[in-house]
């Protein structure tokens, strides 16, 4: 099928996570990836960036596709449960805010910048070597870390579902499909006659 | 000669995550994804070649015969 720009969009996620290892500050480029798959879903009621846009997703698509780094095998059924998709999200929020807090923390001068990424949200690794100081607040330098710490720990997560079940499974139960599709269903609620229809 | 048996794509709409990437690989744009919720299949479009299915993360499509 014919390749259209967006389809390389797995190179600018991939050169974020890139650019984490060499300045944390690059991070914040992240946000980005927030808030344009809540646009478009508050905005036009559509999956878009899903569909068309992440880059993520396209890594995982690759990587588990073209390079076959993946069994292909069915994802376990309750993984893909109501219950762990938003059980899920809401465990995301929930380490999302404490993220936040610890960088109000920093912001309040009641605690120290700490120069780690913290993996899967347990692991901390030393990343000091990507900190080069900052022309602003300490704050803004513990966001970038906290932040990098959700992106490389989504990313694992995705590789290692990658690798144990289809390429694309970290999409079953990523947070931002989730977010972006129930907002989607609140927006189209009247339509869905139409659709059990359809089939 | 015996009739081809025809089948198609049935997706299970409750489960579906809306990702799209069954519309990605589908030769014929025979499913899309409508407005952010689910997948829909084009009964008229789809051959049931099981490329979709094959590729859904969450395995919710399943290749069904259908009577002419
Ligand atoms: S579900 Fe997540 S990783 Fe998959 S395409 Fe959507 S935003 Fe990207
Ligand atoms: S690939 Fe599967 S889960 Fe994703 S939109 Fe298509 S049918 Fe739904
Ligand atoms: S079975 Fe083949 S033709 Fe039908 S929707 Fe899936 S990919 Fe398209």
């Amino acid at each position: 099928m014919k390749k259209r720009w967006y389809d390389y969009l797995w190179i600018v996620e991939l050169t974020y996570l890139v650019l984490g290892f060499f300045n944390i500050l690059f991070a914040w480029m992240g946000l980005l990836f927030f808030f344009i798959p809540l646009i478009i879903a508050a905005a036009r009621g559509t999956k878009g960036y899903c569909n068309r846009y992440c880059g993520r997703g396209q890594i995982f698509g690759l990587l588990g596709g073209r390079f076959g780094l993946s069994r292909k095998k069915d994802i376990p059924r309750w993984m893909k449960s109501k219950w762990f998709r938003y059980g899920f999200l809401i465990f995301f929020f929930i380490m999302f805010f404490q993220m936040l807090w610890n960088t109000y923390l920093v912001f309040a001068g009641a605690q120290d910048l700490r120069q780690v990424v913290t993996l899967l949200w347990t692991f901390k690794l030393p990343w000091n070597w990507a900190y080069h100081g900052t022309l602003f607040h300490p704050g803004v330098a513990q966001f970038a870390f906290g932040f990098y710490s959700v992106m490389l720990t989504s990313t694992v997560l995705g590789l290692i579902t990658m690798v144990l079940f289809k390429p694309r499974s970290w999409c079953v139960y990523c947070p931002m499909g989730t977010m972006t599709q129930l907002i989607c269903r609140a927006k189209n609620r009247k339509g869905d006659l139409a659709t059990e229809q359809k089939g | 000669m015996e009739t081809r048996i025809k089948r198609r794509a049935v997706v299970d709409g409750s489960a579906c995550v809306a990702c799209g990437c069954c519309a990605k690989v589908c030769p014929l744009s025979a499913i899309q994804i409508w407005r952010g919720v689910r997948a829909v299949v084009n009964a008229d479009k789809c051959v049931g070649c099981g490329k979709c299915a094959k590729e859904c993360p969450a395995s919710v499509i399943e290749i069904q015969e259908v009577r002419p």
